[in-house]
């Protein structure tokens, strides 16, 4: 073979890699998105200036969660107050709030104080904690009044 | 409001895309390592090129019925790099040397594994259960090779084999797999423990001290490897996973300061009483000087030449097959990397490590994407463990870092390293499964009780 053509190939499989290499990045664009919602056209202070309607609603003065309530599931209309230790839903025995729910784990989800708010972290549970129809990836806020679900139990934060 | 389509999608095909090309990456280094051989285009050749894609398909087929949702580009790079390794390994043998077609075995042995366990296991989140079964596994695992009987006896200054009839076999590569499910799983149920309790040293949260115990055994383990296996690569990568490990799960820096400290001290002592480790440091630091250049064993011959080669592959390399890496010892498995520097040249090194950055970014995608505190930490600690392999061996060849025995992923001789890293390919594809399979957000009801699982 003659040595043009070696050079040719030489020069052909470097190539070759970097086609590879540019078409995972160009397959993996389209990733980068997965698992947040792509807001974007958050409106500037010069466009709330000239439309006041598009101002963000300013937030109501912020009340601290004082009880714990489960709203439905076996156990509705169990309250706990809440002090500033952090609470384990389960349906182990040393769980704070002992689930009896067949849907939930034994060590299901976390709920801890963190500054002047709750959190509620899944620890892991076999058919996940949902804050508000999303199923939890990390410890996440919870606010007054959003359902936090597990299994058939749904629990909410009260003042 | 602009909302991007996130829904989730399969995206296999891009993956059997990805892969045809991943293939022709693979073959193609064996044929141009074929047309500067004496027998072009032989038996051998097409044997390792029609095993290797059976082998990629396979898996391939394999993800479309277990793991749909897999992340579509991790196989696609590992049969890249596990292709691009088989057509250099093969590259330097000499007539009735067997070392390609051994690694082509360990390659199909490693897929079939790897597929197996996908196949089984379905879900990583089953592994949590042997959180302490995995930690007297790594324990086994690492006292093997010293065990009479079954031990290969010191190879090249490291007793780090075992004898399995005709093969030897790293056992030290499975406990790294072992010791990272121990890890996650212990991290991921203790972590509030270890992460609350403490005293607080200036900006330094430091942990209490029964809370260092597991530091502790980790660093037991990696001065035990050092003093008794006499393998300093090992070590380094047991006591870095888990330091990113702990890292990861409490994000408190002061674990890093105090992992960092231990390993320094270790590390200043071991090169003061262990003449082995005293060589590799001075052959990184005086490479050049001649007495240390032909001091044997323990010289600095072997990083100097792979310079050499790297130097001589200049941009765009001497091509395969035509660059001199006969020079170098070892450089079809330690050295692997100064053999692309030479004949794939800056540009196709570079195109190699990026490969590894790729896969190793994928692996923390799953790690970020997956729900559960376990499958986040297993994901992170095992595309750790490749990215510091990688960074080990790298720099240690480039004279970064001193050199020291680990293997390169995929890419190095040695049926060990492969299989673990397969298996290590495997369960990330099931985490990143896991992480962009859909999700079910309806209530439970007792009629849909047959889609969910009772705990």
């Amino acid at each position: 073979m003659s040595e043009l053509t070696i050079t040719a190939l030489r020069f052909g499989f470097l190539l070759l890699l970097w086609v590879l290499i540019f078409s995972i990045v160009s397959a993996m664009r389209r990733d980068l998105m997965i698992g947040r919602k792509a807001a974007t056209g958050a409106p500037t202070a010069r466009e709330v200036r000239k439309h006041p309607e598009l101002a963000p609603p300013t937030p109501a003065p912020k009340q601290q969660a004082r009880q714990l309530v489960v709203v439905e599931g076996p156990l509705k209309g169990t309250t706990v107050q809440l002090a500033a230790s952090p609470i384990l839903l389960g349906r182990a025995q040393e769980a704070t709030l002992v689930l009896e729910d067949d849907y939930a784990s034994g060590r299901h989800a976390r709920l801890f104080p963190q500054g002047s708010r709750w959190f509620i972290e899944d620890l892991g549970s076999t058919n996940g904690t949902y804050l508000a129809d999303q199923q939890l990836t990390r410890a996440l806020p919870v606010e007054l009044g959003v359902p936090v679900r597990i299994g058939k139990t749904v629990i909410e934060l009260r003042p | 409001m602009i909302k991007a389509d996130t829904a989730p999608k399969p995206r296999r095909n891009v993956e059997l895309a990805l892969l045809v090309l991943a293939l022709a990456v693979g073959i193609g280094a064996s044929a141009m390592v074929d047309l500067n051989s004496e027998t072009p285009f032989d038996s051998d050749f097409w044997f390792q090129s029609i095993l290797l894609a059976v082998a990629a398909f396979a898996f391939h087929v394999v993800l479309r019925i277990r793991a749909k949702y897999a992340d579509p580009v991790i196989l696609p790079i590992v049969v890249a790099l596990n292709g691009l390794g088989l057509a250099l390994i093969h590259r330097m043998d000499g007539p009735g040397d067997d070392t390609g077609n051994n690694q082509l075995r360990w390659t199909l042995i490693a897929v079939a594994v790897a597929i197996t366990a996908i196949w089984f296991l379905k879900d990583h989140r089953i592994l949590r259960r042997f959180t302490f079964i995995s930690l007297a596994a790594s324990a086994l695992l690492l006292v093997l090779p010293l065990v009479p009987g079954i031990s290969a006896g010191e190879v090249l200054g490291a007793s780090v084999w075992i004898r399995l009839g005709p093969m030897t076999f790293q056992p030290g590569e499975i406990a790294k797999i072992t010791l990272a499910i121990f890890f996650a799983g212990y991290l991921s149920s203790n972590r509030d423990l270890i992460l609350l309790a403490g005293r607080k040293i200036g900006p330094l949260q430091f942990p209490r001290f029964k809370d260092m115990g597991p530091m502790i055994t980790a660093w037991l383990v990696s001065i035990g490897v050092l003093v008794f296996q006499r393998d300093l690569g090992s070590s380094v990568l047991f006591f870095g996973l888990f330091i990113v490990m702990i890292y990861v799960a409490t994000s408190r820096i002061s674990w890093v300061v105090i992992g960092l400290a231990l390993i320094l001290g270790g590390g200043f002592v071991a090169s003061r009483i262990f003449s082995h480790v005293g060589f590799r440091l001075d052959s990184w630091w005086n490479a050049f000087t001649p007495e240390v250049y032909d001091r044997f064993p323990g010289g600095s011959r072997q990083i100097v030449q792979g310079l050499f080669g790297m130097a001589d592959g200049g941009l765009v390399g001497t091509g395969l097959g035509q660059g001199r890496p006969d020079l170098v010892p070892f450089a079809n498995s330690d050295m692997i990397i100064a053999l692309i520097g030479e004949e794939l040249g800056l540009i196709g090194l570079f195109a190699v490590v990026l490969l590894y950055l790729l896969l190793f970014t994928r692996g923390f995608r799953a790690a970020l994407g997956t729900r559960d505190a376990f499958g986040k930490l297993l994901a992170c600690g095992l595309s750790f463990a490749i990215a510091l392999q990688c960074f080990v061996v790298i720099g240690g060849v480039t004279r970064l870092i001193p050199l020291t025995g680990l293997t390169t992923p995929f890419l190095a001789a040695g049926g060990s390293s492969l299989l673990a890293n397969w298996i290590i390919v495997g369960l990330l594809l099931m985490i990143s499964h896991t992480a962009r399979s859909p999700i079910d957000t309806t209530p439970m009801t007792d009629a849909s009780s047959e889609a969910v699982k009772q705990p």
